[in-house]
């Protein structure tokens, strides 16, 4: 069983981000870089599935941000090899761009099941786990909670709105978007962390370079204050008085 | 196996954990007397209590002690090493090792605890709050907080404010009232700033010696830039570690908790204290500032000063007090804790100032305000009993507020 899985570093909303002099991208000096959470979550499980049925577990990630220090942190938690992916471009790739530099780098290599964080937070126009999968011709399902290896197959617990779950089979390989890992990201004590910084062998491979992005980016901005909202004071009971004759002058009560 | 797993307590003593260096012998010395487990006041929730932890790790049951819940249920409150008649180290010694051992072998940790940690790791906080925000609060403290990488020159005290006190509003009001009192001082102090993180009491302690490691190597560099004649601090947890810990690695300083610094001062002190608060107190020692450094009578000096302040002790007092049950990193514990006992060292710490009849509960650590309201509010004491930093009394008589 061999599971690749897929990660990118994306900006720390704790330090804040500004925008840059352009007004159509984040100032990336201004960045500090933290592994997006749910490929933490898809690393997760990948390693949940390894101490499970002893899979082989390979993570690549894309050369933006400070992509060593989760390559090796990944290592530290008990992935067997990563790889950093060249895209000889400065600025972070598009999800197209980044599905088919996964692609060019993964197209032939005999991966079972390839996971990746189901969304990011810089994603702008959807997953690269559906893209990549079309281009691989290879299954995909997103919004997944659980993996259960059983015969060659998959079978996963998807999210739908509402509430709502299924189990679906999946005939492998297939690329799984994760939602969640079946339990939260592992802690990686920091002396384990820093003997693998020490020693770490960080593989680096070239991705075919990036067409045109199908989609540029017009306009960038923070979201805009509203007007009209009113701050309530007083006592509990008096701003909870207030609230109910805000509620009732706009017949939210009956 | 039998005795020979032992060493797996010091299997990795390093230089942090100088008391495990030879842990080994020196828990031979155990004469399983049990007067640490009688002192615990955490040994009645743990499936070992210490007496039997030490037993059971001597004879090689290791496996079942990192196991159980003992490990994470120790308050680091340091009343069994200062009783221990074979004087080891217990609370600073076997309980950091025992959480090690419980990371070292991957074992899951409750999530509170690591995301603390990983904030830490990050951030140098444990509350995930960028380091740029770290001395936001002295924006509105209404007197000068110098910053000393902007002073450019050597200053008479650095003010090491640390993260409670930094980033909790309750600590931010204090450290405001602690600005405007050595303002009137006229001490010549200034603060870190953005370049402080966090010292690293609660991750030695919660055994997480490598982010310990890492955090005493950033913070001796930064110490290492600057000039300044003696370091108070805030926080008695960070006072201790900076106190006993740092020598060792390197990290020599003049530090004293705020409160002595103040106490030094009283005759300065005393005049400005015009106002009469009419009340009476009683104080509480935490365990940093008592058991651990033994600074009984200072924070009880200072209150006496307070005109019109009334004094009354709690049946455990000094050596003897109760802890809030928040140290070694229990603080981010509080749920797994309250799962495990009936109630909370902070509830009956707080039953017991109440007992007294005394309006205020004193105290001189940023844990303790937002720890006792809390159980004030739990144990239906809000009418009777207030929860008060010794800043905010002085700071109230001396009408710098």
């Amino acid at each position: 069983m061999n599971i690749a899985v897929l990660t990118k570093q994306v900006a720390d909303l704790v330090e804040g981000i500004e925008i840059d002099a352009s007004g159509r991208a984040v100032d990336r000096d201004s960045i500090r870089y933290i592994l997006s959470e749910s490929d933490d979550h898809a690393l997760e499980e990948a390693l949940l599935l390894k101490e499970r049925s002893q899979a082989h577990v390979e993570v690549f990630s894309l050369e933006t941000g400070e992509v060593r220090d989760g390559l090796c942190t990944a290592l530290a938690k008990g992935a067997d090899r990563v790889v950093m992916i060249l895209a000889g471009q400065e600025t972070p790739p598009s999800n197209h761009a980044a599905a088919r530099m996964f692609a060019s780098v993964l197209k032939g290599l005999p991966f079972d099941l390839i996971l990746t964080g189901v969304r990011a937070i810089d994603d702008l126009d959807g997953s690269v786990g559906g893209l990549l999968a079309g281009y691989l011709g290879l299954p995909y399902v997103g919004l997944v909670r659980k993996v259960e290896l059983v015969d060659g197959a998959a079978t996963v617990e998807k999210e739908y709105p509402g509430g709502f779950a299924a189990e679906l089979g999946v005939k492998l390989p297939a690329v799984l978007g994760i939602q969640a890992a079946e339990q939260p990201p592992r802690y990686v004590p920091v002396t384990r962390l820093r003997q693998v910084m020490k020693t770490a062998q960080v593989e680096e491979q070239e991705a075919e370079p990036a067409s045109e992005e199908p989609v540029s980016v017009e306009r960038m901005y923070k979201p805009e204050e509203g007007a009209g909202a009113a701050m309530l004071s007083g006592s509990a009971e008096e701003i909870a008085r207030q609230i109910v004759n805000l509620l009732s002058e706009r017949r939210v009560t009956r | 196996m039998g005795v020979a797993q032992v060493p797996s307590i010091p299997e990795t003593p390093g230089p942090l954990f100088p008391e495990l260096a030879s842990a080994e012998e020196k828990f031979r010395k155990c004469i399983q007397c049990g007067v640490c487990s009688g002192s615990c006041p955490m040994g009645e929730a743990m499936d070992y209590a210490p007496r039997k932890a030490v037993k059971m790790l001597l004879e090689g049951r290791f496996n079942e002690v990192v196991e159980s819940n003992t490990p994470w249920l120790c308050v680091s409150c340091h009343t069994c090493a200062v009783r221990c008649p074979s004087q080891l180290a217990i609370s600073d010694g076997l309980f950091p090792a025992l959480r090690a051992a419980v990371m070292a072998e991957g074992k899951a940790l409750d999530q509170d605890l690591q995301k603390a940690l990983q904030n830490t790791y990050l951030y140098g906080n444990p509350m995930g709050i960028s380091p740029k925000k770290r001395a936001d609060w002295a924006k509105t403290a209404g007197v000068p907080v110098p910053i000393i990488s902007q002073l450019r020159r050597p200053v008479d005290v650095l003010w090491i404010v640390e993260c409670y006190p930094s980033f909790e509003p309750r600590g931010q009001e204090i450290s405001k009232l602690l600005a405007r009192i050595l303002n009137a001082l006229g001490v010549d102090f200034a603060i870190l700033g953005h370049e402080e993180r966090c010292l690293g009491d609660c991750e030695w302690l919660a055994g997480e010696r490598g982010l310990f490691e890492m955090l005493i190597e950033r913070n001796i560099e930064i110490l290492g830039k600057y000039k300044f004649r003696e370091i108070i601090m805030t926080d008695p947890h960070s006072y201790r570690t900076l106190l006993n810990i740092y020598p060792a690695l390197g990290g020599r300083y003049k530090v004293k908790p705020v409160v002595q610094f103040l106490a030094e001062r009283l005759d300065q002190l005393k005049p400005r204290l015009k106002k009469k608060l009419n009340t009476t107190a009683t104080y509480h020692d935490s365990c940093c500032l008592g058991r651990k450094t033994n600074h009984y009578e200072e924070p009880r000096l200072l209150l006496r000063a307070i005109p019109g302040l009334k004094m009354v002790e709690m049946v455990q007092n000094r050596e003897s007090s109760l802890c809030c049950g928040g140290g070694a990193s229990t603080i981010y514990l509080d749920r797994f804790i309250q799962e495990r006992m009936k109630d909370r060292l902070a509830d009956r710490r707080v039953m017991q100032a109440a007992a007294t009849g005394a309006g205020i509960l004193a105290v001189a650590c940023p844990f303790e305000p937002a720890r006792f309201e809390d159980a004030v509010k739990l144990t239906g004491n809000e009418e009777k009993l207030v929860v008060r930093d010794i800043i905010e009394l002085l700071a109230e008589s001396m009408e710098v507020q």
